[in-house]
């Protein structure tokens, strides 16, 4: 007869040991990926944003017509939008990923193998 | 006032008052008060948070500013989208992951200070007074202007709704006013845009080419530089809006309504989208009322341009068109200032009551009871601020709310998360010199201080040049956080790897 539970829970033992978590291979490699996404698309969109009022500001370039009575100025403002949607859009793939990445070290290095 | 309008605006207010019937009774704990128990799903929380930013000042403002000012009322549209991008790749995910109720709750799984939380509720109140005050006075002569009654009536029927709605239904009704403004009101949009695109055959450049001759700027009205002709104030402004959405309190508790980062993330999807489609479209309602209406129209019924909307779907839809866009903007006021009324309300109840004079020991009943009196404080402050303020040139705080959320609430967000140094005294610095140095800067500047009479708070030179003063005072919320941590011994590596995986998986477990 068994008396004794062959597993405890989590709760019950000591306290998870994050320091660990962080310092492990999985973890470390899923920040890599995030920040390989993260840091250069941030990057990439705060200098797209900023030409813009920079360009009307100090030049006029943009004003030489695109097609008709629309000017760069303008193709250059829509673009800001596809830009934005488009990063959406990227993100949300590259998050699915993520999310993967999470679940795999909350199952293997948090609730197993831990502390 | 024709009986279309009174129609339509009593059906807004009997459908507000029947979602907040329903959401009453479902509202029994603390958890669904603020954040409708966390049970949104990903679309209700994105059209929500599109319900939540896009104020009257955005519909009928910014189609006002292009209608007068061409490209220069265009920048708005672009800065308050890209916004998202922010709170996408940087703010939203660990927020959902770390907080509860406020900004407060995610910076202190880190710290536990109540000095932290004292500064991030302050901020908090400051920037949803600010905002209020602006959505309040503004809505106060819109109404006025739209339904032909006076401005202090206009204000307390505003103000009566809001408290309503918060009072009773909380979040849960907040969050379906909200959804329901949006639906109305990306359908307004798409009605006026489809009828102004049609009169132009379709053919988007010939809608460029009649604009160019259709005001008195002449080609001048499609080239940037009419309205922002200093560039550093320009850069200025349009730092405060793309780094401002990211720190401002009613948008950030949106995503405390939903269960995990991952509806989070798809709730930000969905309100880019939303919102992106809703600036596109500011263009085609600025082109067609400088096109339809003229400008000097515009200007006859209202100096700032917000009758140019309205007033565009009456010249192309007749009355129905114009009484529909007339209740889409009562509407639209209803739920920015429902969602203002219980950011300041948590700051109040949660953060102080809750937090630092209960220690976080009050009953579940205490706290709901704190948070609704909070609710009616809050209301009650901001409807008596915004009868006072009636003559007073109060426009420029919406942009002053977003210049203290990026000065003062996104460096402390974002060092909470991304640094591993930073402490206690770092938070209390970005968070006091962000909000001091807009506060400070701001009263020294062009927005209170004008030359002409009339044109701001006080007659007087301007000490501060720039109107919006996000250019310094956000590298001062960012530096004041730097120095402060490193000038400071406090240092807890183990606690930040504890955040630092929490933020990034989303493990909600305990230690």
């Amino acid at each position: 007869m068994n008396t004794q539970p062959i597993t405890v829970e989590k709760d019950n033992k000591e306290s998870i040991d994050f320091v660990k978590v962080e310092e492990s291979k999985e973890f470390k490699s899923f920040m890599k990926s995030k920040k390989k996404f993260i840091v250069p698309w941030t990057i990439f969109f705060l200098i797209f944003y900023f030409t813009l009022p920079i360009l009307t500001s100090y030049t006029t370039f943009l004003n030489s017509s695109f097609f008709g009575d629309i000017s760069w100025v303008w193709v250059f403002a829509i673009a800001q939008f596809v830009m934005t949607w488009v990063l959406c859009t990227l993100y949300v793939r590259k998050a699915n990923r993520f999310d993967e990445m999470a679940e795999d070290i909350i199952d293997e290095q948090i609730k197993g193998g831990n502390s | 006032m024709d009986a279309t309008v009174i129609i339509l605006f009593l059906a807004i207010v009997i459908l507000t008052l029947v979602i907040t019937y329903y959401a009453a009774k479902r509202t029994k704990s603390t958890g669904d008060f603020y954040t409708a128990g966390g049970g949104l799903t990903g679309w209700q929380n994105g059209l929500a948070i599109a319900g939540d930013y896009l104020s009257a000042a955005s519909f009928l403002g910014i189609a006002g500013m292009i209608a007068l000012n061409g490209f220069d009322g265009f920048f708005y549209s672009i800065g308050f989208l890209i916004a998202y991008l922010v709170v996408l790749f940087l703010v939203a995910e660990p927020l959902r992951n770390l907080g509860k109720y406020t900004i407060a709750d995610m910076i202190n799984s880190r710290f536990d200070a109540k000095k932290i939380r004292g500064a991030a509720a302050l901020s908090t109140i400051t920037i949803v007074l600010f905002y209020m005050i602006a959505q309040l006075v503004g809505a106060g002569a819109l109404i006025q202007l739209l339904f032909g009654i006076d401005y202090w009536i206009a204000v307390l029927i505003v103000g009566v709704m809001m408290t309503i709605y918060v009072l009773f239904g909380g979040m849960i009704a907040t969050s379906w006013v909200q959804i329901t403004k949006a639906v109305l009101l990306m359908a307004g949009m798409v009605v006026i845009s489809f009828l102004v695109l049609m009169k132009f055959n379709f053919n988007i450049s010939s809608m460029f080419t009649a604009v160019k001759t259709a005001t008195n700027h002449g080609a001048d009205y499609l080239k940037p530089g009419i309205l922002y002709t200093e560039p550093l104030g320009t850069i200025s402004l349009m730092l405060a809006l793309v780094l401002g959405t990211a720190g401002l309190p009613h948008i950030l508790m949106r995503f405390f309504t939903v269960k995990d980062a991952k509806t989070a993330r798809s709730s930000v999807i969905t309100a880019t989208w939303t919102i992106g489609l809703f600036y596109i479209l500011t263009l085609f309602l600025g082109f067609g009322a400088a096109a339809f209406v003229g400008q000097n129209s515009i200007l006859a019924a209202n100096p700032g341009g917000n009758m140019a909307a309205p007033l565009l779907a009456q010249a192309i839809g007749g009355d129905i068109l114009f009484a529909f866009i007339c209740a889409v903007a009562f509407a639209t006021i209803l739920a920015v200032v429902a969602g203002l009324v219980l950011s300041g309300a948590s700051a109040f109840a949660h953060d102080i009551y809750g937090q630092i004079i209960k220690k976080g020991k009050a009953t579940d009943r205490q706290q709901m009871l704190a948070a609704r009196n909070a609710s009616l404080a809050v209301s009650v402050i901001s409807i008596l601020l915004a009868l006072g303020a009636q003559y007073l040139n109060v426009a420029f705080l919406v942009s002053l709310a977003f210049c203290i959320a990026a000065s003062a609430n996104l460096p402390v967000i974002l060092y909470t998360v991304y640094w591993k140094r930073f402490n206690t005294t770092g938070a209390v610095s970005a968070l006091l010199t962000g909000l001091l140095s807009a506060l400070i800067l701001v009263s020294m500047s062009p927005s209170v201080f004008s030359p002409v009479e009339g044109a701001a708070l006080f007659v007087g030179e301007p000490i501060f040049p720039i109107s919006n003063p996000a250019i310094v005072s956000v590298p001062l919320g960012f530096l004041a956080g730097y120095l402060g941590t490193v000038l400071s011994k406090e240092y807890d590596p183990v606690r930040y790897a504890e955040v630092k995986v929490r933020a990034n998986t989303g493990y909600r477990g305990p230690r």
